[in-house]
């Protein structure tokens, strides 16, 4: 493994090792480019990780102080924890469940499509599914996508069973096992998925795609990869020019290091990545870094989400096997006439028994719920997840009253549900109970959303400097050599899991890294 | 019912139990029929016995003994033990408890006991103990076992050849 100086002016320093940044990081040293990789968490291996709920949770992910606002669910019954992401060498990229969704062409245009709403900030993004197509074929390449590239889907589990048969009986047509970037045969040097299921707790077996076990390694093997894990980053610095010119971090020791650099890359998910710009201002940049438009920071999104679980007369184990088992396509383009703009994936979802005592029914107690978790190996789950619009005050904000260890303010993340958003999730529960009900359920609960573990647009990407932080290649408006490299560029969300349009972005960000480096032009 | 029956078998067991504790301050606590038992060193085994009582009509399951609730406020206990703000929580959360029947709390009525928590919803004191139970006393494996929950499953294998499309009662589409 490489060890660069922490004065060497030529590195690319890249920030966060999950789905952005572990993949940018690989792609540049693959083109000879020396990348310090900055991970916050630590560097975890595939045998380390635990077939438990609450360890797994403990050990893998964000649990640094948040705070939270605003009239979603979220702040009422998890205040302090708005997101459920990962702080660990691989990122949220540990835990994510395999979903690896194209957008549609429309969702790129979504300002076009779905006009001008009421309370909306939405915007087009400044590339279409025609620019991000090749990338999104080396993306699924890159992650061994099923039924893409001749892969086999993956065989369905009980969850899915009862979601298809009630999905078939509904008339629904496009039901599948889904794209997943978890490999159904040996692929690149990992093994098939074993139906462990504990995607969430990092996979045992290595069949699903991680950074931490394909892209990371892979970087470190060219020789190029200086990897520095507990080493969380407090301030990217600037010169006098307002050119970025390295970050300051905290090393595991806790030792207060600079680390220069040519080129700054920031993916450490959207609400750190927002937070970190924040706290970067200066003199020269009194509202952050990349702030000029005040975008920073702005238009949170994460996905209408909820979930429907359902209890059925004779078991289903839904634990059993992947947690995202299979998927309905049938409601994710924009149909008007629903009454809300955008499109929702229904896809399984299955947590253990623990989760499930925290999450089907928040802050519920007494007979009537314990029940319905007693009857848990008879439980079929349906998670929803939707288009949700871009709102300018649902946002990251500085919180000034309450300090991290490093006494810098904590992330404070609001979010107001816009009319659209409940309107879609009112469907998609009423559909998603119509599918468990067609299949025999007896009862279904209406689980409102979960703390967040699809963080996007708070850097978003915009044609118009006035209207966002990045341009279409994810590099800032505001300062030439820094970049945003994670799903905080989404202009919008699209109803799609966001982590393969992450990897594509970060791949076509490389390509053009890379490029205007040999022209000098950074 | 069951608190009862445990008060007064408290009171003839205590002298020994404690005696047979090293830990100055630790309580022995155990089921009537000796089924189990729990060491308490902080809160005081009365205060304990009415936490076991609120930690079931929290989350009753009548197949599931009070050794797993039990451990829950054994955990609070050992909590408590090194937080004096959490242990002055517990202690006056019982005591208001106890306090809102005249009969004390673990002997009042289901009625009464569920009416008594329902004013107490909340209260930190009722948030730590509901916390509290939907964490420890769902992560206990005795627990996964009686309500069908098979745990870790990779030493095994996974499913891939233990049922993870084993379902047989679903008719054909």
């Amino acid at each position: 493994m490489a060890k660069f100086d922490l004065k060497d002016e030529s590195v690319v320093v890249v920030i966060g090792s999950g789905a952005g940044g572990g993949t940018l990081s690989n792609e540049l040293c693959q083109k000879g480019i020396k990348v310090v990789l900055l991970e916050a968490g630590r560097r975890y291996e595939i045998e380390d990780f635990v077939n438990n709920d609450s360890e797994a949770f403990d050990m893998l992910t964000w649990t640094q102080p948040r705070t939270s606002s605003g009239s979603w669910r979220v702040a009422k019954d998890f205040p302090g924890s708005p997101a459920w992401i990962c702080q660990t060498v691989g990122g949220t990229t540990v835990h994510w469940a395999g979903a690896a969704l194209r957008f549609q062409a429309h969702e790129f245009k979504a300002r076009t499509t779905y006009g001008d709403i009421k309370g909306t900030n939405l915007l087009d993004w400044p590339l279409s599914l025609d620019d991000l197509a090749p990338y999104y074929a080396k993306a699924e390449d890159k992650m061994g996508v099923t039924l893409t590239n001749g892969i086999p889907g993956l065989p369905g589990n009980n969850n899915y069973k009862v979601m298809e048969y009630g999905a078939r009986k509904l008339g629904y047509q496009k039901v599948s096992t889904g794209h997943m970037a978890i490999n159904s045969q040996p692929r690149d040097g990992r093994g098939p998925c074993q139906q462990i299921g504990f995607c969430f707790q990092g996979c045992k077996s290595g069949a699903k795609w991680s950074t931490l076990y394909t892209e990371i390694p892979k970087a470190e093997a060219t020789g190029r990869l200086d990897l520095r894990a507990e080493s969380q980053v407090l301030k990217i610095t600037h010169d006098a020019k307002g050119k970025v010119s390295g970050v300051v971090y905290a090393d595991k020791d806790g030792r207060i290091l600079e680390q220069k650099a040519r080129i700054v890359c920031v993916a450490g998910n959207s609400i750190e990545s927002p937070r970190l710009l924040l706290n970067s201002d200066s003199n020269k940049y009194p509202d952050g870094l990349a702030n000029s438009s005040g975008m920073v920071g702005r238009n949170y999104m994460r996905h209408t989400t909820g979930s429907v679980y359902s209890i059925f007369e004779k078991p289903v184990h839904m634990y059993r096997g992947t947690v995202m088992a299979g998927i309905i396509e049938d409601e994710v383009e924009h149909r008007p006439q629903r009454g809300f703009a955008g499109g929702y994936e229904l896809e399984t979802i299955a947590l253990g028994l623990p989760s499930v005592a925290t999450f089907l029914e928040p802050g519920a107690w007494g007979r009537e719920i314990a029940t319905s978790i007693g009857l848990y190996s008879y439980m079929a789950g349906i998670w929803i997840v939707g288009e949700d619009m871009p709102q300018a005050d649902n946002r990251i904000t500085l919180n000034a009253a309450v300090k991290d260890k490093y006494g810098l303010p904590v992330a404070n993340v609001h979010y107001d549900d816009h009319p659209n958003d409940v309107a879609m999730r009112d469907h998609a529960y009423a559909r998603g109970s119509a599918v468990h009900k067609a299949a025999g359920a007896i009862k279904s609960f209406h689980s409102p959303p979960s703390p967040s573990t699809h963080n996007m647009g708070t850097n978003r990407m915009s044609a118009d400097p006035k209207d966002g932080v990045v341009n279409k290649w994810g590099q800032t408006h505001d300062i030439k050599n820094l970049f945003v490299s994670d799903g905080s560029q989404f202009t919008t969300s699209a109803a799609e899991n966001p982590t393969l349009t992450i990897v594509a972005l970060a791949i076509r960000q490389a390509d053009y890294i890379a490029e205007q480096m040999g022209k000098n032009q950074i | 019912m069951f608190a009862k029956l445990d008060r007064r078998r408290f009171l003839r067991t205590s002298a020994v139990a404690v005696a047979g504790t090293a830990v100055a301050g630790s309580e022995f606590l155990a089921a009537p029929d000796g089924a189990w038992a729990m060491t308490v060193t902080t809160l005081g085994k009365a205060a304990a016995a009415t936490l076991i009582r609120m930690a079931r009509d929290l989350f009753p399951h009548d197949s599931i003994g009070d050794t797993a609730y039990a451990k829950v406020v054994e955990k609070l206990d050992r909590r408590a033990g090194a937080d004096q703000q959490l242990a002055g929580l517990l202690k006056d959360g019982v005591t208001a408890l106890d306090a809102a029947a005249k009969e004390g709390y673990a002997a009042a009525s289901e009625a009464r006991r569920i009416a008594i928590l329902k004013s107490m919803e909340t209260t930190p004191f009722f948030q730590t103990v509901r916390v509290a139970m939907a964490k420890d006393f769902y992560n206990d494996e005795a627990v996964w076992k009686a309500l069908g929950y098979e745990g870790s499953s990779a030493e095994f294998g996974g499913y891939l050849h233990r049922g993870f499309d084993d379902i047989d009662w679903l008719p054909r589409i």
